[in-house]
């Protein structure tokens, strides 16, 4: 019962507490620029779930099985940004072939995600965290996905009614954006020391 | 673009202000969220952005006519990454602490969109020269921005800029200001300005 009520925080904490958008300013790009329609940004959290799942397990593979024993450290972020292409490209590849209808709605979006810092930066801090347990590393990544899915899909939401607002000429745009992410970010902080 | 002083002098002042990366292509708003809390850490992150973005664009225009087009964006990654690379070390060795402080944002310099752009839109199509002037162009806009951003940050945050107090005695800190909140809103009145003063200048 221990492993399930820790893995059970570490889930909490990654969606909620340390959500990897609101409070490390990671996915900034995507946060920004897709979150224009609401089923868009649904659409690319699911994207980037998958993606950062799947990295953020094969890298800790990688680093604990490959780089740690051999004491190839160096190599390290050259190896994730390359585990991270390819899982992209393996991704693509596989959506292209068995759910054409969705290929072509996620269109350049599921490339971007390569340089997506939200994934870069889930693999990093992994490493950095030192966590020596693949279960967990797997429910941190799939909570980080679901986070970043979570943020964006607020703010879709919310820009989606900002459209109707009448906002001053210069704050119109990326400006207005932001400083409804800091409100949004505002409000997340009350959720800062829960855990 | 032709290799003449003039035109190289306007590819450089386009990085500072025509083409600031961040606050009129809003690219790299990661780092420049993160890493703005205080001067010391934006001038060491934008100092880094510099030298990996100079490398990178001298190599990439050095193998400019070796590239294949579906094969080009993973060499960009894959030279930044080395360069990113050994800037970290260079931190860790020389500046252990600043190191720690910015965590894991120097080695996310690699999916920093500002240099992919770079590589793409300007290194993998021009010659040597006019890739460093842009290359340094672009960097110092990017270094410029993160200073001016830290400071407002630094300065309504601890009444202090670069560590030194420069307020009056009796100031009260605004603590969110060097929260994540202070950096979305300081960068949304931040553009909001520029927008201004770029819709007066037209």
């Amino acid at each position: 019962m221990d492993l399930l009520q820790d893995l059970l925080l570490a889930f909490l904490g990654i969606v909620i507490v340390n959500n990897l958008v609101l409070t490390k300013f990671l996915g900034i790009c995507p946060y920004l620029g897709v979150s224009g329609r609401i089923d868009m940004a649904f659409g690319m959290g699911c994207a980037v779930t998958f993606v950062v799942t799947l990295a953020g397990t094969l890298t800790w593979l990688i680093d604990h099985l490959l780089l740690m024993p051999y004491g190839l450290e160096v190599m390290r972020y050259v190896c994730f940004i390359l585990v991270i292409a390819g899982a992209v490209q393996l991704v693509e590849m596989y959506v292209r072939k068995f759910f054409p209808a969705l290929y072509e709605s996620f269109g350049i979006f599921l490339p971007l995600i390569t340089t997506n810092c939200a994934i870069l930066g889930l693999c990093l801090f992994i490493n950095l965290w030192e966590i020596d347990n693949l279960l967990e590393a797997v429910v941190l990544s799939v909570g980080a996905g679901i986070g970043f899915t979570l943020a964006i899909c607020i703010m879709a939401g919310i820009r989606e009614n900002l459209e109707l607002a009448d906002v001053p000429g210069p704050l119109r745009g990326a400006p207005i954006t932001l400083i409804t992410a800091g409100l949004l970010t505002l409000a997340f902080m009350g959720f800062a020391g829960m855990i | 673009m032709a290799n003449t002083a003039p035109a190289l002098k306007k590819t450089f002042l386009a990085g500072l202000w025509d083409e600031n990366p961040v606050l009129r292509l809003l690219l790299g708003m990661c780092p420049t969220l993160a890493v703005t809390a205080a001067v010391k850490p934006a001038l060491t992150m934008g100092l880094s952005v510099i030298f990996v973005l100079t490398c990178s664009n001298i190599v990439v225009s050095l193998m400019r006519h070796l590239l294949k087009p579906h094969l080009r964006i993973l060499m960009f990654t894959l030279t930044i990454a080395t360069f990113v690379t050994i800037a970290d070390l260079f931190l860790k060795a020389f500046q252990p602490e600043m190191s720690d402080q910015l965590g894991p944002y120097i080695p996310l310099i690699i999916v920093n969109c500002i240099i992919i752009c770079r590589a793409e839109a300007c290194a993998s199509k021009n010659g040597l020269v006019v890739s460093i002037v842009d290359a340094l162009g672009m960097g110092l806009g990017f270094t410029l921005t993160l200073c001016v951003l830290a400071g407002v940050r630094e300065l309504l945050a601890t009444g202090k800029v670069f560590e030194i107090p420069v307020l009056w005695d009796g100031f009260l800190p605004w603590a969110a200001m060097g929260m994540p909140v202070g950096a979305f809103i300081t960068l949304g009145l931040l553009l909001a300005g520029v927008n201004a003063i770029a819709q007066k200048e037209n």
